[in-house]
């Protein structure tokens, strides 16, 4: 028995097929695409279909709206750092609440050089209030940026809507869809949006490759100057055999994208069924009725999460969590934190995230194996008592607090 | 993932003393509010000897609150509640062969739960009298709160006087920002300092921490050999709070050769406390010298090949 991943929102394995879609431009072509003589004179035109591919993912107009980046953070910065420097007259920008650390820390440090963030709340699924947004929209806003698809609980925010109000408002539109993309049917050519970043490694292909789509007519400033690279949009020599990947990867996710709709979701479901038949005091986080179809956010009550994770690692099977303690801040999960959950069950949360290679069977073995390492942790918690939470955990435990 | 130490895990997936003692008679109950864990720690302690008898605990946390609460409750159990109280959080995490950094404060939990239990069992108040911020140098362990305090205290103003005096920022240099951001904020309190003179530090800020000593006349071998005696003796203490220690080997002109030991041998940053020894020999000595670790003088007796 094998061991089980379900951490493909953290990153994926890369596919063999695309591995091998790669391997040639390491070893023959590995030319630089901008050079005249024969090693190179293939990349050139593999990049040229690579970027076709990833258009045909995205449903976006134009191929030159693909612009290749390093990773799903570069394009993140970029897309909002373009907009403040086209705009100066611009000043603020919406956020969320329970964007992606690309995305909050950016907006942090640039409201220390004196930009207004606003960061629109979420109520206790994760959703956005969108009459708020609507009363933050003015000429005074460069760009709006809203992730497609929450990280943590897969929780869907309205994005193309939104953009269509941002529009309307005359404001620039950017999502980082980074957990949407390969997993959500995307047509951009039917939307308002102006910016998307994704990332290759959430889906299945190899990291340090990213994409920002521009909009045709978008104002943009570039992030790295330097050479001809991308039309002089993001500088530095390609990335050529990672482009290459994630054009196959794109190519791949187009076929799976009624699997990942529709098998992947039913052993989702039947996990997460499964776990909580089975155990008490947990529950779903976020919105379960409009999320990823491979993600599933359970809270545990009344244990810690990392603790979660090591024993589960010790039954073979890889999840990850919010809890403080796995983050290496010692911050619990901003998500959580946002959507209200109490620390006692913030802590506890586990997210298991499901690519299109596991199996029923592997679904079968998690379902086995969390209750009784939920039952061995709160046997050990000062708020549970012998067969549920002491009564009144708050007033029966109440630590000082250092 | 962390960096657990195998003791680490062994606690944590076989943890001893596991939920409370039947009719304790001490009990402690803290949390750190910095990551949230909390725990409750029941004692039984025979009223005529002192000793404690057994151990139990009750961990809402990570798996190394849980392994630092395991170790604390094997650590105790047979002391007398005098000892007990001797036991440290660095005690606690050298049980478990060390702690990740960030993971110190699990320790600190354990510490300040068994001060609490032993208050109860005494009928005295406790009451926390230490303050956790944000952990800022990852490399040293030093949270915002340490280096608010000293920046107060000592007028610092530049992040090179922060390292000097604290560790924090002599790593990998990750954390300058945070160090800065909180300068700012001290000497943005302060009145008569504007803020910008954190933007351009002078370039001598960097320069001694404490004032000129008094240049000493030419001295003697001996005394010169004395007074690097005295000032070894004298970083000894500061070592030693690190569970680190050195001493004098040799003097041979220019160059002095110490023994690292303790936690300081094998320490990867060995080389910045000899850095440190040297700054300090040659404020006193008021000449050039070069410390060298004294292993370096028996495999290049002649003439030594930098650090």
């Amino acid at each position: 028995m094998g061991d089980i991943y379900l951490d493909n929102n953290a990153t994926t394995r890369v596919e063999p097929e695309v591995v091998e879609a790669m391997l040639p431009f390491f070893t023959e072509q590995f030319g630089n695409p901008s050079s005249m003589h024969s090693f190179g004179n293939q990349v050139g035109r593999a990049i040229v279909d690579a970027r076709k591919k990833v258009q045909a993912l995205l449903g976006a107009a134009h191929d030159s709206e693909i612009i290749f980046t390093s990773c799903g953070t570069e394009s993140d910065s970029t897309a909002i750092l373009s907009a403040l420097r086209c705009q100066p007259e611009r000043r603020e920008i919406i956020i969320t609440t329970v964007e992606h650390p690309a995305v909050l820390t950016l907006c942090e440090h640039l409201e220390k050089d004196g930009y207004t963030i606003h960061r629109l709340k979420v109520d206790g699924k994760g959703r956005l209030d969108l009459k708020e947004y609507a009363s933050l929209l003015s000429e005074r806003v460069a760009i709006v940026s809203v992730m497609w698809a929450n990280n943590e609980t897969g929780t869907l925010f309205p994005v193309v809507e939104m953009a269509e109000m941002a529009h309307a408002a005359g404001v620039m539109f950017h999502t980082d869809a980074v957990q949407a993309v390969g997993k959500l049917p995307i047509d951009l050519k039917h939307t308002k949006i102006d910016m998307l970043s994704l990332s290759g490694h959430k889906l299945h292909a190899p990291k340090g490759i990213g994409v920002l789509y521009l909009r045709r007519g978008c104002r943009y400033r570039p992030l790295l100057r330097g050479g001809h690279q991308e039309r002089g949009r993001r500088a530095g020599t390609e990335n050529a055999a990672s482009i290459v990947a994630l054009g196959k990867a794109c190519e791949m996710a187009m076929e799976y994208m009624s699997f990942e709709n529709t098998e992947v979701r039913r052993l989702r479901d039947h996990l997460e069924r499964g776990i909580l038949a089975q155990v008490p005091n947990a529950f779903v986080t976020g919105d379960p009725d409009n999320r990823l179809p491979n993600t599933c956010n359970i809270a545990f009550e009344y244990i810690e999460g990392e603790a979660i994770l090591l024993l589960l690692n010790k039954a073979g099977i890889a999840a990850s969590s919010g809890s403080a303690c796995t983050s290496g801040s010692l911050e619990p999960s901003h998500v959580m934190r946002a959507m209200g959950i109490p620390y006692t069950a913030a802590h506890g949360t586990v997210r298991f995230s499901l690519s299109r290679h596991n199996t029923l069977e592997e679904m079968d073995r998690v379902i086995a194996a969390v209750p009784p390492i939920v039952a061995q942790l709160r046997k050990l918690s000062p708020y549970w008592g012998e067969n549920g939470p002491v009564e009144e955990p708050e007033k029966a435990f109440a630590p000082t607090y250092a | 993932m962390w960096d657990y130490s195998d003791k680490v895990k062994e606690h944590f997936f076989n943890p001893r003393n596991a939920g409370a003692v039947v009719e304790p008679n001490a009990v402690g109950e803290v949390g750190s509010i910095s990551c949230g864990d909390a725990l409750r720690l029941t004692l039984k302690v025979d009223p005529d000897s002192d000793v404690i008898l057994d151990a139990g605990f009750q961990t809402f946390g990570c798996g190394s609150a849980i392994a630092s609460s395991s170790a604390l409750t094997e650590m105790v159990k047979g002391m007398k509640v005098e000892e007990a109280l001797k036991i440290t959080n660095q005690d606690i995490a050298d049980f478990l062969d060390g702690l990740p950094p960030e993971k110190m404060h699990c320790s600190v939990m354990g510490r300040e739960a068994l001060a609490a239990a032993i208050a109860n069992y005494r009928g005295e108040e406790w009451s926390d009298d230490h303050e956790e911020g944000a952990l800022i140098c990852k490399c040293f362990g030093i949270d915002a709160h340490m280096i608010e305090e000293v920046v107060r205290a000592n007028d610092l103003s530049t992040v090179e006087q922060v390292t000097n005096y604290t560790k924090a920022g002599g790593g990998c240099s990750s954390c300058h920002e945070g160090i800065e951001e909180i300068l700012f904020k001290v000497l943005a309190e302060r009145e008569d300092l504007a803020p910008e003179c954190i933007a351009e530090p002078e370039p001598v800020a960097a320069a001694p921490v404490e004032p000129e000593p008094a240049r000493p006349a030419a001295m003697t071998n001996l005394q010169r050999i004395r007074r690097i005696e005295q000032v070894i003796e004298m970083l000894r203490p500061r070592l030693q709070a690190d569970h680190g220690d050195v001493e004098l080997v040799d003097v041979d002109g220019k160059t002095v050769y110490v023994n690292m030991k303790g936690a300081c041998a094998g320490c990867q940053m060995a080389s910045m406390t000899l850095g440190g020894i040297q700054q300090r020999l040659m404020e006193e000595l008021g000449e050039f010298v070069r410390v060298m670790p004294a292993s370096a003088q028996q495999s290049q007796p002649a003439v030594s090949r930098g650090h």
